[in-house]
């Protein structure tokens, strides 16, 4: 098994082997779609046929995060510089390797210093874009597993759990529970069989921070769920994906090989007596497979219905045992929160909320992409500065974040601090991260009714407020739509969002009403101005 | 090991052979073989319903009857159990479909960029509507509810090969293409 001089000599190693140059060509899902797999071998080819190859290396690395400018290609040269390229074609990737010899790219430069990177912090995202996910070397050059190494066997399971809770760390999923808190419930529950769930089961459309985490950087995700691990006395994890996501699978996968063959994970970690191995489960298209418990039934190979808390899954989870399920952006800071300390992660963000959040900044704004934002970053900044405003000459008229469980944001409010408990004041939630831009040719009805038929379609039919619930909202909503609802319907509608949300069972059916409400409450002028009045219907209405 | 004859009548003992527990299935068709090595791998275990589905899915296009009874009757569950999971996902599908198979995303970035358009003029030019195959057999479309691309919104995914900003015209150019090729 593995100690922790061999782990250093393989980063030294890797660090070693590097060559002065470095092209690294984002190879995630997104630029993949965009030709980037055509983009690197052009590159490899370039740097063959210019005989190159001792001093140029190139890297199909992870998401470099300007998404919408994609496909993007760095060169880090010798003297520490970096050059960006975006919307690199088959075609000019060849220009790239030529600008080593002194030629002028045809490919289009970037920019670095552009807000839409300048403004981020990363921390989650710290090596995606920059290390190959599919080497555990580059991991380890830096740093990787070494925060592992030491908990295990520098800090006691409860020291582990005090330094999460002392950074302030809140759950990233959406529902910003403390996590240590989480830990030591967990943690303090007897028996010996527990568990360590990883929820990538990121269902929110337009959201794909995870995605992008997971393909880009698994190894740090395995390092956290094996630290939550020790922390609360848990041997098995397993990771539950969308199986719509088949390159983080297939990252995933190579993750665990590799670790499991450098005894990283398996029996005996670093020489001690803890063990940790970690399965992947796939999903089968199950929004509510999001919903903790809902999870936890379809591991048990069941139908994705969710249960009734109390008792919490840190009680009885998985096969009633107690079990800790964090999202992956939460596992994504555990070990640079023990590297750089909980006082550090401390200081960045707001008051309630500490740390970095990631956001999928997409709809109708002239930059779309990831952008890892220190907690209290207005939403000006990020749609304006960082997103470039809306394209077209449009004017912006709401920001929509928390997905079907969330609300929007209207642009006269964009001076608002991003952090859990501003945003769930102004009626929405910060939720996994997804943030579109709508723009005024968007009517926000139809984005409700948008969402409602996402929650209608996604219902488990398990309950009688979500089964039914849904239905009737929508089709009020289309009545809305149509131009055949009458006050009364409006009227209507907004009690059954209150029965919704009281009554529902899980936080499906609870905050399927939240699209609804938090248009009602900032654009009520749209709904009104379609209502017709009974007496011209010739009906009741 | 055989299964009581019991279990085998309510599973619907398939082509009249008396079945066995972990056997192959009696046709020989060799995409149960790679089933069973499947379960095999999964060692049986009934928790494991989903990933068998998967596989099985992938293996025969589409989740036929026969194929979940066997799955019943080798994880040793009720064949409402398996037929409840099969249709609670929409991965699943239980009917066959097109030859090729376009899946437009209706996450809230590819909605807000038109993605409502390109489901539009697939249903003028061809006539399915999501969900549905076309009358060859040719081509079927499918809504995803969100695949993660939303950088590069409105995103289609063409076989398996996911495009990004999507226009009709290039929907429909490729719809067309694999009109022709038939």
């Amino acid at each position: 098994m593995i100690d922790l001089q061999q782990l250093q000599d393989i980063g030294q190693q890797e660090r070693d082997r590097r060559k002065p140059v470095r092209i690294r060509c984002c190879t995630a899902a997104g630029c993949q779609s965009s030709g980037a797999c055509s983009v690197k071998e052009q590159l490899d080819g370039a740097v063959a046929a210019a005989d190159l190859g001792d001093r140029v290396a190139v890297a199909g690395v992870g998401c470099m995060r300007f998404c919408g400018r994609g496909p993007l290609v760095a060169v880090d040269h010798e003297d520490g510089t970096s050059q960006l390229y975006e919307g690199v074609t088959p075609e000019n990737a060849a220009s790239i390797v030529g600008t080593l010899q002194g030629q002028p790219a045809t490919a289009t430069l970037g920019d670095w210093n552009h807000p839409f990177f300048a403004h981020q912090m990363p921390i989650v995202l710290e090596n995606s874009g920059n290390i190959d996910p599919e080497r555990i070397e580059e991991y380890i050059a830096v740093g990787g597993y070494q925060q592992l190494y030491r908990a295990l066997h520098d800090l006691s399971p409860e020291a582990v759990v005090k330094e999460i809770s002392a950074s302030g760390l809140r759950g990233r999923g959406g529902g910003g529970y403390p996590t240590g808190l989480k830990w030591a419930t967990v943690a303090k529950m007897p028996g010996d069989q527990k568990y360590v769930i990883c929820n990538a089961d990121e269902g929110d459309p337009g959201a794909f921070m995870d995605r992008s985490v997971l393909e880009s950087d698994p190894h740090r995700i395995l390092e956290g769920m094996a630290i939550a691990a020790y922390a609360i006395g848990a041997n098995h994890g397993y990771v539950y994906v969308r199986a719509e996501y088949p390159l983080a699978i297939a990252h995933l996968q190579t993750a665990i090989k590799q670790a499991k063959r450098l005894g990283i994970l398996g029996s005996q970690i670093f020489d001690t007596d803890f063990d940790f191995k970690v399965d992947i489960r796939v999903g089968a298209g199950a929004f509510v497979c999001g919903e903790e418990t809902a999870l936890i039934a379809s591991i048990e190979g069941k139908r994705g219905n969710p249960r009734p808390r109390p008792p919490y899954p840190a009680q009885s989870g998985l096969w009633q045992s107690p079990t800790l399920i964090n999202n992956v952006e939460t596992y994504a800071n555990v070990a640079a929160i023990l590297c750089q300390g909980s006082e550090w992660y401390a200081r960045i963000g707001t008051e309630k909320s500490k740390g970095t959040k990631v956001f999928a900044l997409t709809g109708k704004v002239e930059n779309t992409g990831l952008i890892e934002v220190p907690m209290g970053t207005t939403v000006r900044r990020i749609v304006e500065e960082m997103g470039g405003g809306v394209p077209g000459g449009r004017q912006v008229k709401a920001v929509q974040t928390g997905g079907p469980s969330g609300g929007c944001i209207p642009a006269h409010l964009f001076d608002t601090p991003v952090d859990y408990d501003s945003l769930l004041a102004l009626g929405t939630m910060m939720g996994s991260g997804g943030a579109i831009v709508i723009d005024d040719e968007t009517d926000m009805v139809d984005v409700a009714r948008f969402y409602m038929d996402f929650c209608r379609s996604e219902s488990c039919g398990k309950c009688v407020p979500c089964r039914a619930g849904t239905v009737q909202m929508y089709e009020l909503l289309d009545r809305i739509l149509e131009g055949r609802a009458t006050e009364r319907d409006l009227a209507s509608l907004e009690r059954l969002c209150v029965v919704v949300k009281d009554t529902s069972l899980c936080g499906l059916g609870m905050s399927a009403p939240n699209p609804v409400i938090s248009t009602l409450r900032y654009f009520r002028h749209e709904y009104e101005s379609r209502l017709r009045s009974p007496m011209a219907a010739g009906h009741g209405g | 090991m055989s299964a009581p004859p019991s279990t085998a009548a309510a599973n619907g003992a398939v082509n009249g052979a008396a079945p066995s527990a972990k056997g192959s299935h009696p046709s020989g068709d060799k995409r149960f073989k790679a089933l069973d090595a499947t379960l095999k791998r999964n060692r049986f275990q009934q928790d494991a319903l989903i990933e068998i589905l998967h596989k099985a899915q992938e293996l025969f296009g589409y989740l036929e009857e026969d194929v979940l009874l066997y799955v019943a009757r080798q994880l040793k569950l009720p064949v409402s159990r398996v037929f409840g999971v099969a249709t609670f996902y929409h991965l699943f599908s239980l009917k066959p479909s097109g030859k090729h198979t376009c899946t437009v995303c209706l996450g809230t970035a590819c909605y807000v960029k038109g993605a409502g358009e390109l489901l539009a003029a697939l249903e003028a030019e061809f006539g399915v509507k999501p969900g549905e195959t076309t009358a060859d057999g040719l081509m079927s479309v499918v809504t995803a509810r969100c695949i993660g691309a939303c950088g590069i919104a409105p995103a289609t995914v063409y076989d398996g090969k996911v495009a990004g900003k999507q226009t009709t015209e290039m929907v429909l150019t490729c719809a067309r293409q694999w009109q022709a090729e038939g």
